[in-house]
């Protein structure tokens, strides 16, 4: 029981510190800058940009569930989307009415295409971690290669442009004015959230992170369960790749790099233990709510993307200095 | 097979000599161009860089842990120490080569400084700080590239040199660079280093499990700060050889070199739960990657095959490595 009291008072204290931070960061921003960063055009576009990284976040926060890394993430959601329009150039047309009128039975069959990619990709890296027991970070280093290198084959270079209306609709529309990433986040946020804190798979995910052979001699199927979760980490990835090419209406091989960087660094300061057993998909919204409102406050700040990139790298620094020096105090 | 996964342990050089054996009988069976000394000579010349930075994360990875910023703190050594030879109009070679080193030795002590006293993984340490550090060099010193004309003539002069030339059937000549002494010397001083030092056992010992070699008497905090000490400085020297040898200072260069150097140095026998690895399985792991997708355009492959081939390397070699270290994890 204490244990138990334990644990929550700890994933407490790490929601409570998040809730503060990004009430920190909004009233700097809104207090450096009211008239510029207090607009309801800000925070609209949030809302349709926040969703593909937050994704790609509880992708990685999954994966650090049992002490691994997913860093194939955003090669799985490129290849993703990029095979989805290929397809719909094959099927349609490379541009013109023909694509952008495809009807919605292709389209679903574009998002098929794009959630069969990632499922299989992170087949692919829960085979070679479980079954060939090759470390998460090399696994993931090797077939994030191969993916973006297929991206690559498949393209030659240049980004694959014009995709159907409807594509676009899941990544630029609206439903009940509310921008439809989001709602895409929100349920797919829910039903993480569902799996992982309401069901055995969760369960024993995270009890595998803790200490995964004791999990093994408590009689876990240790392999299974692994597996599944980069399964997952891979649909979710290309969940993400999915509303990255409807919102720019194009897909490339080396899109959102520097999403893998901020996928991580939420991941930790959501409260995401690296070696494993903590994470929480409420915590990831938060820090996603905190750095994206940091992010675009330094957008209207006028800062070039290389400081964004510098002040990303200091707070994955900063966070993990605060973690060591709360653990310390314990 | 037992015996042939005990072999392996012993000595994982054997096998990455036997693929670079192969690669290089099969590739010179294709195209005779390549036995040409000009081509065996550039790829020497080519694993230079690879090869230094491939000793950094060598001595990181035997340690157990993995080092992604040192691209980033190479390209940071090279390019402040241009610019400020530049600025000082001062030209030469040994001061610049120390001034870069002394960069590369004070970012890896960074690195030290969050692994050992802020117990955090190194992949996210190295991850953080490498984002961090090129954030700055782009957002902070400049984001334009120092061409030939303006680059130090001395260290230009330096970098050109050859060590023989000898001419070719065509009657051009083909020089053999001294870089590659360069390299050897200083990978001649890693492996003594590793094998006839108190320091070099006690990474082994780290690598082996810390809690172990704490307690037969190594000091971890020395021996990590030595590490990452040492990495980050072999990182500074090679990014400014690198910027001499190719006579151009630029901020953006080395972008996801990290991966072909791990590929290699993966390749070359080492295990990322540390405690294994040699300098000269290494070294073949460099060359062995080099001469495979430097050949790549002679076999008449398309470049955009490069990633893909880099990840199945490094799939396959971590799968081999983790098959032969299979007992360890289990």
């Amino acid at each position: 029981m204490t244990a138990i009291a334990q644990r929550l008072r700890r994933v407490d204290t790490n929601l409570l510190q998040l809730v503060v931070l990004t009430v920190l960061i909004f009233a700097g921003m809104a207090a450096l800058n009211p008239e510029r960063f207090l607009r309801p055009y800000v925070f609209e576009s949030i809302t349709f940009i926040a969703p593909e990284l937050g994704l790609l976040a509880i992708a990685m926060m999954v994966a650090m569930l049992t002490g691994g890394i997913d860093l194939s993430v955003i090669a799985i959601a490129n290849l993703s989307c990029i095979l989805a329009g290929l397809f719909f150039h094959q099927v349609g047309a490379p541009r013109g009415p023909d694509l952008v009128n495809l009807p919605w039975p292709m389209v679903a069959a574009g998002i098929g295409i794009a959630l069969g990619t990632g499922l299989a990709a992170g087949a692919v890296n829960g085979l070679l971690i479980t079954r060939l027991r090759v470390t998460p970070i090399l696994a993931t280093i090797g077939t994030g290669q191969v993916f973006t290198g297929i991206c690559l084959v498949l393209t030659g270079g240049p980004a694959v442009v014009g995709f159907p209306r409807l594509w676009g609709q899941i990544g630029n529309g609206t439903a009940f004015g509310i921008a439809m990433p989001l709602v895409v986040f929100l349920i797919v946020a829910g039903l993480v959230w569902f799996l992982l804190s309401r069901t055995a798979f969760g369960i024993n995910l995270a009890l595998i992170g803790t200490n995964a052979k004791a999990a093994a001699f408590a009689g876990l199927r240790t392999g299974r369960t692994v597996f599944l979760s980069y399964v997952l980490t891979g649909g979710l990835a290309s969940i993400a790749g999915i509303l990255l090419s409807g919102r720019t209406n194009a897909a490339k091989s080396d899109y959102g790099v520097s999403y893998l960087l901020q996928a991580v660094l939420i991941a930790v300061l959501a409260g995401t233990n690296p070696a494993g057993g903590r994470g929480s998909v409420p915590g990831i919204i938060l820090a996603l709510v905190a750095l994206m409102l940091l992010s675009s406050g330094l957008q209207i700040m006028r800062f070039s993307n290389f400081l964004v990139d510098l002040i990303w790298g200091g707070f994955l620094l900063l966070s993990i200095a605060l973690a060591a020096w709360r653990n310390r105090v314990r | 097979m037992k015996s042939l996964a005990l072999t392996l342990r012993r000595h994982p050089e054997w096998m990455v000599a036997a693929v670079l054996v192969v690669a290089v009988l099969t590739i010179g069976l294709i195209n005779p161009v390549f036995w040409q000394p000009a081509n065996i000579f550039s790829l020497l010349r080519a694993s230079v860089i690879t090869g230094i930075l491939a000793l950094a994360v060598l001595l990181v990875m035997l340690s157990g842990g993995i080092d992604v910023s040192f691209p980033a703190f190479a390209i940071a050594a090279m390019y402040l120490t241009v610019k400020a030879m530049i600025a000082w109009g001062f030209d030469g070679v040994l001061l610049p080569f120390a001034m870069a080193t002394a960069i590369g030795i004070g970012l890896g002590l960074v690195n030290a400084v969050f692994v050992h006293h802020l117990r955090m993984i190194p992949l996210i340490v190295t991850l953080g700080t490498g984002t961090a550090v090129r954030g700055f060099i782009l957002g902070v010193v400049g984001t334009s590239q120092i061409n030939i004309d303006q680059m130090p003539p001395l260290l230009i002069d330096f970098a050109r040199q050859d060590l023989f030339t000898v001419t070719q059937g065509d009657g051009s000549a083909a020089g053999l660079s001294a870089m590659v002494l360069v390299y050897a010397v200083i990978a001649l001083g890693v492996h003594l280093m590793l094998r006839h030092t108190m320091m070099g056992r006690s990474i082994y010992a780290l690598g082996g499990g810390e809690e172990a070699a704490r307690r037969v008497g190594f000091n971890t905090r020395r021996t990590t700060f030595f590490i990452y000490g040492l990495a980050g400085a072999l990182a500074g020297f090679a990014g400014l050889l690198h910027g001499a040898m190719i006579w151009t200072a630029n901020p953006r260069d080395m972008v996801g070199l990290e991966l072909d150097v791990i590929a290699a140095v993966v390749l070359g026998g080492a295990s990322i739960f540390g405690g294994r690895g040699s300098v000269i399985g290494t070294m073949l792991g460099v060359l062995t990657l080099v001469v495979i997708t430097n050949s790549l355009i002679i076999l008449g492959v398309d470049t955009t095959w490069q990633r893909v081939v880099v990840g199945l390397i490094v799939i396959a070699a971590t799968a081999v490595t983790a098959w032969r270290d299979r007992k360890r994890i289990a």
